[in-house]
């Protein structure tokens, strides 16, 4: 007899004790699983929510919002959108902002207005504060001649580009600023005047400082780490104590200690000049600048280096050495072969989280890096707290963000991230 | 078939110690031939594997030589040996594919690859793992990740090959399947095994002669046959197989029987092994199964009345726990044929042995 069938037939189905489909009975079980596990998960997820997420959103929010001119002086923000951008506005765009205005100041609101416009056309907080002032004397029209006379920056096709694109409701210009772009007098992307470039300067720098910072800290790690999964366990858990150190000492005692170390006439300094190795006069710059940033960092984040390397490590008999060595390898080449492969998940692992770490590294470059070791969290703590251009602030994170995330994906497809162990 | 005169490795006098205080290996003296199935077999921390790392050149000896084919090869090191070696827990490259880990010690040789190929297939057919080169070690039963590790300690066709508690991981089954395969490929390739364990059946299964280890001394050498026929002295008639004690004061001594009055009293002649004079304090060693039930005088010199404790039923024989001169852990192995009577709990029998099957050693202190 043929058997021609190849589709399960309703005799194939298992059943379970109670007649219901195998499958299914399987499918609640799981169901009934994960519900238990998402309860159990509940807490923190409303606690990320909450105080990580949201945070986030509305951070990257604030990178596009631009209410400042949308908002107070709304009916010309909306008018003004249908300007052609061909000539200065006529009489009726001009009683509008005169209206707009007008209720501004009643608010008080005109100087929002007067900062935001200033952002995009340097020396124009003056023209709206003045103009609002005196439009509280000038009732009636017609007002365009009289707002040239006032002051002649609103006969300047400029201005009014400036403020066609400042008053939409959401603006790109944030993002541009951070990238050392702006939008120009007519409206088009262009790059920043070559004296108000810094930031991709900074974003450079942040990412080969961190990248140093990452290399020392797999040099100085990988032997610590390896004598540490080696010796005997009192003798590493000394070395562990070493290492952990860091993590212990308040960060003002940590970086005056490196103060008092690196400074010009500091200890090392000293030294090398009694030995012989410097003249008096040539004492090395080694803090206050890059150098300083670079060293005070590892130090600090050598720690998440060593902990994976050595959790890795650790798991790794000393047989397969062993194995290598009695099949003919010497030491390097077994070494090379053998140990160094197996140690890549605990490497890979350290090197992301200590470059993630020093990328967003704030604290210490602030205090140990002088003007040459600042990165970009630094601008992005100065816009926060002394300038207020939150804008500013929220759109260089959002480029950070949006660049670890790059390197983060990039890593995953080169190296895996299933394969990275934390310890 | 061995020739003990031109030995592979030898080791002389040789002492270790880890502590700088106690003596792991005291004074160990042996002489590997070509060709042999040797096995290290001793209770656990009898120094096997600090042997076995000292050959093998991973632990330094503290005192005295190891030659190979002659040479002393205390300076030489591991890589240079040439010495192929399965570990405990395989020790399997787990980033390598079986055929990667194969082709390890050819490419380290600075081997062809055609030829490496070529070989690392042959092994695998060796070990009958033909089709599984591309599979990494964690995608391999324990049986299978065995056999790889056999496979690449003797790829590169080396001299020597030192296994150490090799099966220790599998289950009783495959244990004893692997033991066969082991010896299957000693026996084609002919080359020389060294070989630890603590388990004694599978020393007496695999091995030409087994070297007994007891607190880093060699007991005694000899072929499995004789080790469990005629053992040396009390320990290792104690290690080795099952074993009936019973302790007495040397009354006679001929050339090659001695009398011996046991502590109960009663008066057992023995062959004289290892007791040198009269009065001396002796263990008589004498196995289950040369114990009759029911013996008679003519053939049977021994012949005592015992008191039955405990039968345990165990198809092929019946485990029979007796009381007899004093002794109350006395086992005979009664073989569950038709002429043999049936015994029951508290009944007294005759059982007897010959002069032959019971030896004088020395005395042994332990339980
Ligand atoms: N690296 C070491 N450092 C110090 N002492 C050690 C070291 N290795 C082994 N020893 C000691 O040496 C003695 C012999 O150890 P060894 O490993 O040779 O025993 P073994 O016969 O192989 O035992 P087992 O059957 O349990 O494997 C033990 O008492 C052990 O504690
Ligand atoms: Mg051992």
């Amino acid at each position: 007899m043929a058997v021609t069938a190849t589709t399960p037939t309703a005799d194939d189905i298992m059943l379970d004790a109670s007649g219901m489909p195998l499958k299914q009975a399987l499918a609640i079980a799981e169901r009934n699983k994960r519900r238990k596990a998402l309860i159990m998960a509940l807490p923190l997820l409303a606690f990320i929510l909450v105080s990580f997420i949201f945070p986030i959103i509305q951070m990257l929010f604030r990178s596009i919002d631009n209410p400042a001119i949308h908002d107070n002086i709304p009916n010309l923000s909306r008018e003004i959108q249908d300007w052609d951008e061909r000539a200065i506005p006529d009489e009726a765009l001009f009683a509008i902002l005169a209206d707009d205005l007008r209720a501004a100041g009643k608010l008080k609101n005109q100087g929002k207005v007067a900062t935001r416009l200033n952002y995009d056309i340097t020396g124009s907080r003056s023209m709206i504060t003045q103009t609002a002032r005196k439009l509280k004397k000038k009732t009636e029209g017609p007002y365009k001649d009289w707002f040239i006379g006032l002051n002649e920056k609103w006969g300047e096709m400029r201005t009014w580009v400036a403020l066609k694109k400042a008053s939409q409701k959401y603006t790109a210009s944030f993002y541009l600023n951070s990238i050392d772009m702006r939008y120009s007098e007519t409206g088009k992307i262009v790059a920043q005047p070559e004296e108000r470039q810094i930031y991709l300067t900074l974003f450079w720098r942040t990412f080969y400082i961190s990248i140093a910072i990452t290399l020392i800290c797999v040099f100085l790690a990988y032997p610590i780490s390896f004598l540490m999964a080696t010796l005997p366990v009192r003798t590493s858990n000394m070395l562990m104590i070493l290492v952990l150190l860091p993590f212990w000492t308040s960060l003002l005692v940590r970086t005056t200690s490196w103060i008092v170390l690196l400074q010009t006439q500091g200890t090392l300094n000293d030294l090398m000049v009694y030995f012989g190795f410097i003249d008096d006069e040539n004492r090395i710059q080694m803090i206050y600048n890059m150098t300083g940033t670079i060293v005070a960092m590892s130090h600090i984040l050598l720690p998440f280096m060593v902990l994976p390397l050595y959790s890795v490590m650790k798991t790794i008999p000393p047989s397969y050495m062993r194995a290598a060595r009695s099949l003919g390898a010497n030491q390097a080449y077994a070494f090379y072969k053998i140990y160094l492969p197996l140690t890549i998940p605990g490497v890979a692992a350290g090197s992301i989280l200590v470059f993630i770490l020093s990328v967003g590294y704030y604290i210490t470059p602030a205090l140990v890096g002088g003007r040459t070791g600042q990165l970009i969290s630094n601008f992005i703590a100065f816009h926060m707290q002394k300038s207020l251009n939150w804008g500013l602030a929220a759109a260089l994170g959002g480029v950070l963000l949006a660049a670890i995330l790059l390197i983060y994906l990039a890593y995953n497809r080169i190296i895996g991230i299933d394969k990275m162990k934390m310890g | 078939m061995i020739d003990t005169n031109d030995p592979l490795v030898r080791f002389i006098g040789v002492q270790k110690s880890y502590d700088g205080e106690i003596l792991v290996v005291k004074d160990f003296n042996l002489d590997i031939a070509r060709g042999e199935f040797l096995t290290m077999l001793g209770p656990s921390g009898s120094g096997k594997t600090t042997c076995l790392m000292m050959l093998a050149g991973f632990e330094p000896t503290t005192h005295g030589d190891i030659m190979l084919d002659g040479k002393p090869i205390n300076n030489v090191a591991p890589h240079k040996r040439g010495i192929g070696m399965v570990f405990q827990n395989y020790a399997l490259f787990p980033h390598m594919s079986v055929a990667e880990n194969l082709a390890f010690p050819l490419e380290v040789r600075g081997m062809g690859k055609a030829e490496t190929e070529e070989k690392v297939n042959r092994a695998l057919d060796m070990v009958q793992l033909g089709g599984f080169g591309h599979r990494r070690p964690a995608q391999l039963s324990g049986g299978q990740q065995q056999r790889v590790a056999v496979a690449r300690a003797l790829v590169f066709d080396p001299q020597l090959v030192l296994m150490d508690e090799p099966l220790g991981a599998l289950d009783k089954q495959l244990r004893e399947q692997m033991q066969y395969e082991i010896k299957h490929i000693h026996e084609r390739l002919g080359v020389t095994v060294v070989y630890v364990t603590h388990d004694q059946s599978e020393a007496l299964t695999m091995s030409n002669r087994i070297a007994v280890f007891e607190d880093g001394i060699v007991q005694q050498l000899a072929a499995p046959a004789d080790l469990y026929e005629k053992p040396d002295n009390a320990f290792v008639a104690q290690f080795i197989g099952e074993n009936n004690r019973l302790n007495g004061i040397v009354k006679e001594i001929s050339d090659d029987t001695a009398t011996v009055e046991l502590d109960s009293g009663d008066m057992v002649t023995a062959v004289r092994i290892n007791v040198s004079q009269v009065g001396e304090r002796s263990t008589l060693s004498l196995r289950p199964e040369r114990v009759q039930v029911n013996a008679d005088s003519t053939d049977f010199n021994n012949i005592f009345d015992a008191t039955v404790r405990e039968l345990i039923y165990l198809g092929d024989h019946i485990r029979t726990r007796v009381n007899v001169c004093g002794n109350d852990e006395f086992i005979i192995k009664v073989p569950n044929s038709s002429n043999v009577a049936h015994m029951s709990e508290g009944e007294t029998i005759k059982i007897g042995w010959k002069t032959n099957d019971c030896r004088a050693l020395d005395f042994y202190e332990g339980l």
